[in-house]
Formats: structure tokens, C-alpha cells, sequence
């Protein structure tokens, strides 16, 4: 457990042919960290969580997510790696439009066995994300805090190590927006979950206990914009 | 099981697509499981024309002409056999019962066929169906005649109406210098549909061909004066001369064979004897290559209704970018990314044949009554055949390969996409 949560080291990355859209030195992220990461759009941001998610490969250098070298893992154990340790909230639309709030909460259990084995009770979960008489209902009928907060509940069922959170009060309310945080620290510290939090909403940042800025530790970006 | 409730849900999810893409399959399938029910109806009603038979006997000839002319009343015969050869056969020890069959006359275009009583009791069809009278009796007269139902409805004859026979088969009226209009018969039965050639043809005596020709020589009608009025005909005065052929029933199936090698070298008379089933065989090779190109069809059709299930599954794929995305970052690799289009694209595939399957007995329950007695054919309502199963099989196993384009294609996409679509 000592291990930090995300280490990178001179990670190098581009799609294909294109320009070179990471060139990280160096970023450590402690366990129990909760990160504020900025940075305008087409700094890299949703990159950088690709990576880390291990959804992308291809990159140089060295990537390692709560002690694993991503590079070591094979395609199925990636996945496998990632449905069980690393939850995942999109901006929008995180929901599986034909499952209910509930089977969309418990997806990821059913589908990683890993993760169902720690899969606390979905109740528990969703009453303290305020969603509890949600759970039966379609998906479709839900307004988007409630969507988001669903997908937070999912993200959290079975206190995932690394909670991975791309630009997800983006598209709520300024309300709504606090109470999301709120709802989201909180149950970060009960299960001791790393908070990854990507956001341009800068607001929000001193909430954080450490901000990133993607744009002092990526130098691709910065050559580029010098260029 | 996780992935088969998710695909299960998706397709419901898309209810309005899902349920047509099932019916087109269902519809292609249900129309090649009727086509394969079809051709063995046809096939069966075909081979049970005539059943307890074991020999059908006549002049020797050809035996596919034989077949023809005694069973389907098609063609002509070449000779006739003596009515002692039959006599003899008739009596022979290993043989159970026989039906004689005079044939040549005709009544507007139905052939006439002279036989005895014993038509009406041991003739059997469709494995042990008997022959039964939807009205009135066997011939109990010389100029007494029975109707098959077809000759009946066709003609709008009656019990008790004058039936005036044609000499020779040409189709339509005989001609008027060669029919038999001094000795008319009258209707006395007409019976019941059987769906087999039997309800295209009357029935008389053998002694009512005897008759008919009493006063003929050589084929041709008597002359002037030379005429014998039928009020000086009576039963026991008609001596059959001959006959055109004989079905024949042996008392144990084992000596059909032994028979069957006498009369073939039976040195009275030259005679041939054959086996119905063998001959109805090869009767049905050489009319068999409609119902292959029927086959053909249907198999189009099927390619068709899978065709449109590729076209919408495909054409989903779009706007499921972003529920792939999700399934990624949940931990869902391509593999089960393509595992769950396979699931949908082969689920699909099931509930078409089902659908199939529910309609075509749905269908054949309903107008198998209607179909029998409209064509004469009966299709057996029966769980698939065999190759019904392979159908259904191949058809299930076509739709989860046509999966993996869709699936891969989604597998492509989330290659590409990774965790980064935005809607």
C-alpha cells in the first residue's frame, strides 16, 4: 500500500502520426490525494486519463496506476485492472440508457468479479449520494445532477483506489455543483479513494488539496505553443 | 450471462427496429420451413397415392408407363393382358387380394375405369385410408357408375343423372361418331375426396366395358343394324375378355419378390410386374428439380432478412459510441465489446427462428384443411424435419457470424475512441 497512487515517469505519447500531445517528466500523485487537474481544452487532459485508465497505450516512458506498470498488463488484464480499481465519471451521459439506476450502479461488479467481491451494498452507496429512491428507475428519466451523481455512485460501488472524474460538474448548476463535490469528497474518504478531478472550472480548485496544472508539467504543449 | 442481459436489454431498448428486424427473419424462415414442408407433403402425398400395394401388374412395357396409367391415369396403355392371366394371378397362392383395372374410356376428359368391388374395399391411400362413399353405392348394375369427388363437382353431376361414355382418353368431349351414347349409366355414388388421382376418374364395372364395346369390332362402332340395344345386356351375360393391369397385395411382404420374379417370366403371357414405391421414386427424381429451385429461393430470402439484421445493426453502431465508451471505462475490453453485438446480432437470429417456427405452425394448423382440399396436397403439421433443424441451425449460427462486422466495426471504435467520445 505504500506505493503512491500514479506515477509517471518521461511518458511520451502522440496518436499515430500526430503532433506529440504528452511529454510528462515527471508527476507522482500520493494515495488519499485528492487532485485538482486544469488545463484548457487540447492540453492533453482526457490523454493523461486515457493513460492512466489504460485505455491508451503506445506511449514511452513509464506509467504506473497504485503500484502496476500499465505496461505490463496485456490488453484483457488492462481491463480487468481498470473495472476493478479505477472509477471512472464522464462529463455527461455516463448512464447505459436501457438499464436502470441500479443495474447501471452495479455494472462494473458484474462485470469485473473482482470488483463485485468488494461491492458494498448499492443502498448504502446510493443513500449517501441522495439517490436511493432513484434506484429503480429508467436512466432516462433522471435529470442530469441526478445522472451524475448515479454515475458517481457507480464509480464508487466498492471503493475503487483511484476515482477518475473528467470535467463532471461541468454541466451542472453552481448549487448543484458544491453538493456534487461535497457528495463526492465525502464518500472518497470513507473508502479512501484517490481523487483525480479534471475540471477548467478553476472555482472549484481550492477545495483540492493540491492543484495540477497540466500545462506546467506536460512540456509537449508548452513547445508547441512556443513554436 | 452478465453480457447476454445487457444485450437482451439493448435490443429491447431499441424495440421498434429489433421487432421488425425479428419479423423479416421470422418471415424468411417461416417461408423456408412451409417450402420445406411443402415438398415433403408433396413428396408424401406423392408416395402415398397408393399404399398396401405391393405389385401393380400389367402388359409388359415400360414400368415408369405402367405406374403412370394404372395409378396417376396418365398415358395409355400399349397392351392389354388376358382376363385368364389375371384369373390366374388373382388365385395364386402367396397373393392376398387384387384390383383389376380396364382402362381406355373416357366421360370429358375424366378417364373411365372398369374394376370390381374389390376397388372399393382394398384400395388404400395415404398408408391406410379406404376409400368411402360421400353418397350412394358401388356399381350395382353394368350401367351403374361412381364418381370420384373432382368428376362430381366438376361436372355438377348427381346420384341418378345419365353419364354417356367417350371410346379413347383425347381430353374434352368424345368424339361424337365414337361415344357410347346408346348405353348410358347412371350415377350410383359418388365418393368422398381422397386427394389422390382417384377423384379424377369414374368407375364402373368390368363387365360395364364389356358393354360399352359388345357390339364394337376391331375399335371401330358398329355398323348400321349391327347394334345391340342395352336392354339385352344383363351382368351375367358380359364376358370380360380383358384387362389393362392389376394391383396386387401379397399375404406376407417377403414373397412380393418371388412373385414379382413369376410374373416377370410367366410364360403364358408376356407380363411385367413392379414395385410402387421403387418406381414412384424414380418417378419423383425426375419431376424433383421444382422444389430444388423453390429451395433456392427461399434461401435468397433467408439471405435477405439476414442482410437487413447486419443493415441495422450496423447502422446502431453510431449512435452506441458513447454506451461503448461507457462499457470501456467500466472495465468492458473489445473483447466483450464484440461479444455483445455477436450476443445481440445471434439473439436476434433465435427469436426470428422462433417467430419462424410459431408461424409457419400457426399457418399450416389453419389452412392445411384448406390446402388439401384445394390441391390435393396434404402438408403434415409435425415438428421440423431434419433438415427443417439444419435450417434453423445454420440460420442461428449465419446470424452470430454476421455479428462479428457489426462487432467489429465496434471494435474499431473503441480502439479510436478510447474514453474520449463527446455526444
Amino acid at each position: 500500500m505504500s506505493s503512491p497512487a500514479v506515477v509517471l515517469r518521461d511518458v511520451r505519447f502522440r496518436y499515430r502520426s500526430g503532433p506529440e500531445i504528452l511529454d510528462i517528466p515527471e508527476l507522482t500523485i500520493a494515495r488519499g490525494e485528492r487532485i485538482f487537474l486544469f488545463g484548457p481544452s487540447g492540453s492533453g487532459k482526457t490523454t493523461l486519463l486515457g493513460l492512466l485508465a489504460g485505455v491508451l497505450t503506445g506511449y514511452t516512458g513509464t506509467v504506473e496506476v497504485l503500484g502496476q506498470d500499465m505496461a505490463k498488463l496485456r490488453g484483457s488484464a488492462r481491463d480487468a485492472f481498470r473495472g476493478a480499481h479505477i472509477g471512472y465519471i464522464f462529463q455527461l451521459f455516463n448512464l447505459i440508457p436501457y438499464l436502470t439506476v441500479a443495474e447501471n450502479i452495479t455494472l462494473p461488479g458484474r462485470l469485473h468479479p473482482a470488483r463485485g467481491k468488494q461491492a458494498g451494498d448499492v443502498t448504502a452507496v446510493a443513500k449517501r449520494l441522495g439517490i436511493e429512491h432513484l434506484l429503480e428507475r429508467s436512466v432516462t428519466q433522471l435529470s442530469v445532477g441526478q445522472q451524475q451523481r448515479v454515475a458517481a455512485a457507480r464509480a464508487l460501488l466498492g471503493g475503487p483506489e483511484l476515482l477518475i472524474a473528467d470535467e463532471p460538474t461541468s454541466s451542472l448548476d453552481f448549487d448543484h455543483r458544491e453538493r456534487f463535490l461535497d457528495l463526492l469528497f465525502e464518500n472518497c474518504a470513507l473508502s479512501n479513494s484517490t481523487l483525480l478531478f479534471v475540471s477548467h472550472d478553476r472555482s472549484l480548485a481550492a477545495k483540492f488539496d493540491r492543484q495540477l496544472s497540466l500545462l506546467d508539467f506536460n512540456r509537449a504543449h508548452r513547445t508547441e505553443a512556443a513554436v | 450471462m452478465v453480457l447476454l442481459s445487457l444485450a437482451w436489454k439493448s435490443l429491447r431498448n431499441r424495440l421498434l427496429t429489433t421487432s421488425l428486424t425479428v419479423l423479416s427473419i421470422g418471415l424468411s424462415m417461416a417461408l423456408l420451413l412451409g417450402v420445406e414442408n411443402v415438398r415433403v407433403g408433396a413428396r408424401e402425398s406423392f408416395a402415398n397415392t397408393i399404399s398396401q400395394t405391393d405389385l401393380i401388374v400389367g402388359a409388359r412395357g415400360g414400368s415408369l408407363q405402367l405406374l403412370l396409367y394404372s395409378v396417376f391415369r396418365i398415358g395409355q396403355a400399349t397392351n392389354n393382358i388376358s382376363y385368364e392371366s389375371y384369373q390366374h394371378w388373382k388365385n395364386h397362392p402367396a397373393v392376398a387380394w387384387t384390383i383389376p383395372y380396364s382402362l381406355g374410356d373416357s366421360h370429358r376428359g375424366f378417364r373411365v375405369v372398369g374394376t370390381t368391388e374389390e376397388f372399393y374395399q382394398h384400395l388404400r391411400f395415404r398408408r391406410d385410408r379406404q376409400l368411402e362413399f360421400a353418397a350412394g353405392h358401388s356399381p350395382k348394375d353394368v350401367f351403374d357408375v361412381v364418381l370420384g369427388s373432382d368428376v362430381a363437382q366438376t361436372l355438377n353431376y348427381k346420384l341418378g343423372d345419365k353419364v354417356v361414355i367417350a371410346h379413347g382418353v383425347a381430353a374434352g368431349r368424345g368424339i361424337a361418331d365414337n361415344d357410347h351414347a346408346d348405353k348410358p349409366f347412371t350415377v350410383s355414388g359418388i365418393l368422398k375426396k381422397t386427394a389422390t388421382p382417384v377423384d379424377r376418374s369414374l368407375y364402373i364395372q368390368l363387365e360395364g366395358i364389356t358393354a360399352v364395346h359388345i357390339d364394337w369390332a376391331d375399335g371401330a362402332p358398329p355398323m348400321a343394324g349391327e347394334e345391340i340395344p342395352a336392354s339385352k345386356i344383363s351382368k351375367e351375360n358380359m364376358k370380360v375378355e380383358q384387362i389393362t393391369s392389376f394391383l396386387l397385395r401379397c399375404k406376407t411382404r417377403i414373397a412380393t419378390l418371388q412373385l414379382q420374379r413369376e410374373i416377370n417370366t410367366y410364360k403364358e403371357e408376356a407380363m411385367q410386374a413392379i414395385i410402387p414405391g421403387v418406381t414412384l421414386q424414380e418417378l419423383w427424381r425426375t419431376i424433383g428439380y421444382a422444389e430444388d429451385a423453390l429451395q433456392v429461393v427461399t434461401i435468397f430470402v433467408i439471405l435477405v432478412g439476414l442482410l437487413g439484421m447486419l443493415v441495422s445493426l450496423y447502422t446502431s453502431l453510431n449512435e452506441r459510441r458513447r454506451e461503448m465508451a461507457i462499457l470501456r471505462a467500466i472495465g468492458a475490453g473489445p473483447g466483450k465489446i464484440i461479444a455483445l453485438l455477436v450476443l445481440e446480432s445471434g439473439l436476434l437470429a433465435f427469436a426470428g427462428c422462433v417467430v419462424g417456427v410459431v408461424m409457419i405452425y400457426g399457418l399450416s394448423f389453419i389452412f392445411q384443411p384448406i390446402v388439401e382440399q384445394q390441391f390435393g396436397l396434404y402438408v403434415p403439421v409435425q415438428p421440423p424435419t431434419t433438415a427443417g433443424w439444419i435450417y434453423l441451425g445454420a440460420v442461428i449460427f449465419a446470424g452470430i457470424l454476421i455479428g462479428f462486422v457489426p462487432a467489429w466495426k465496434a471494435y474499431r471504435n473503441t480502439l479510436a475512441d478510447g474514453l474520449s467520445v463527446r455526444v
